[in-house]
């Protein structure tokens, strides 16, 4: 009898840890300002093809084949397929005559990145790749 | 019991983390080899040329193109092709004449490539850089293997077509 209620009330822990909505699967992203700013920076460039481009070669030298590109709208998305599978997308857009933003966000499997120090890792090889530091966003 | 209830109840947990490699996006001691057998320096200002060989090459190689960007260097292809391998047929019917259960083997493969063009940063003229990669399902459509292709011959074989196509010699980065 014992044996039967700690099973029940294990049951009854695991749909409540599995209770995630479709709804919240579609919407995600509780703390957008945080995530986005851990997705962003800076470049001090006004020269949009140029960090686009940049951005293409730093996710080829990580492992990834470029799957669309749009210059117009500064937008690349690309997979990486090695045991598992990683999808990126890197929108570049001008944020001032002198400045360009550039946002990326990552999916591992069927779980979207969300460690500030993956995107860092991603910001310090494209800054490399321009000669220009990658500076956060106020 | 409570204590292998307990533990099931551990194990369960774990199971619904992933765990997201730390090194991700850190470049690794074989970025430069992969770079160099991937790429290949170019002396020509004409990069709309560059790009049409590249795609005039993988045509030949028997790809689609699915996507093309030529504003930014971009085109990529796919086709899908039979992925049997011999060998792998021949232990699967070894292992089961051994009395072994049936083995999966491989069926059919999606091999999809990037072909980018770059403005060299050194001197004048254009780095291409090609990147084949597969996704590879067995006969049970189940997919056994999602890998980037390392292997020498291809690139190499890929670079000697292009270099012919655009009556340019392609030179190592």
């Amino acid at each position: 009898m014992r044996v039967l209620s700690v099973v029940a009330v294990l049951i009854w822990g695991l749909m409540l840890a599995g209770c995630v909505s479709q709804n919240e699967r579609v919407l995600q992203g509780d703390e957008q300002v945080k995530l986005r700013n851990m997705q962003s920076r800076t470049f001090a460039t006004d020269d949009k093809n140029l960090v686009v481009r940049n951005a293409i070669a730093t996710l080829q030298d990580l492992g990834f084949i470029i799957d669309k590109a749009d210059a117009d709208l500064g937008t690349v998305s690309a997979t990486k397929l090695s045991g598992y599978q990683i999808r990126m997308t890197v929108t570049v857009r001008s944020k001032s005559a002198t400045e360009m933003l550039v946002r990326a966000s990552a999916q591992y499997n069927l779980e979207a990145i969300e460690q500030p120090e993956v995107y860092q890792d991603f910001f310090a090889v494209l800054s490399k790749s321009l000669f220009l530091a990658a500076n956060a966003v106020e | 019991m409570t204590r292998s209830l307990l533990l099931l109840c551990l194990l369960l947990t774990l199971y619904g983390f992933q765990t997201i490699p730390a090194e991700l996006f850190k470049l690794s001691e074989s970025t430069l080899e992969e770079r160099s057998r991937q790429s290949r320096y170019f002396a020509t200002e004409n990069e709309v040329n560059l790009i049409s060989s590249g795609i005039g090459v993988l045509q030949d190689m028997g790809y689609a193109i699915d996507e093309i960007e030529k504003d930014l260097g971009v085109v990529t292809a796919s086709k899908n092709v039979d992925a049997t391998d011999s060998g792998q047929v021949a232990v699967a019917i070894a292992f089961m004449l051994l009395g072994g259960k049936n083995v999966a083997i491989d069926k059919e493969q999606k091999i999809r490539v990037s072909f980018i063009t770059l403005p060299s940063k050194v001197k004048e003229g254009y780095i291409a850089r090609v990147t084949f990669q597969r996704i590879v399902w067995n006969d049970r459509n189940v997919i056994s293997r999602v890998e980037t292709l390392n292997n020498d011959e291809i690139y190499l074989d890929f670079f000697e077509k292009l270099s012919k196509s655009v009556f340019l010699e392609a030179h190592k980065i």
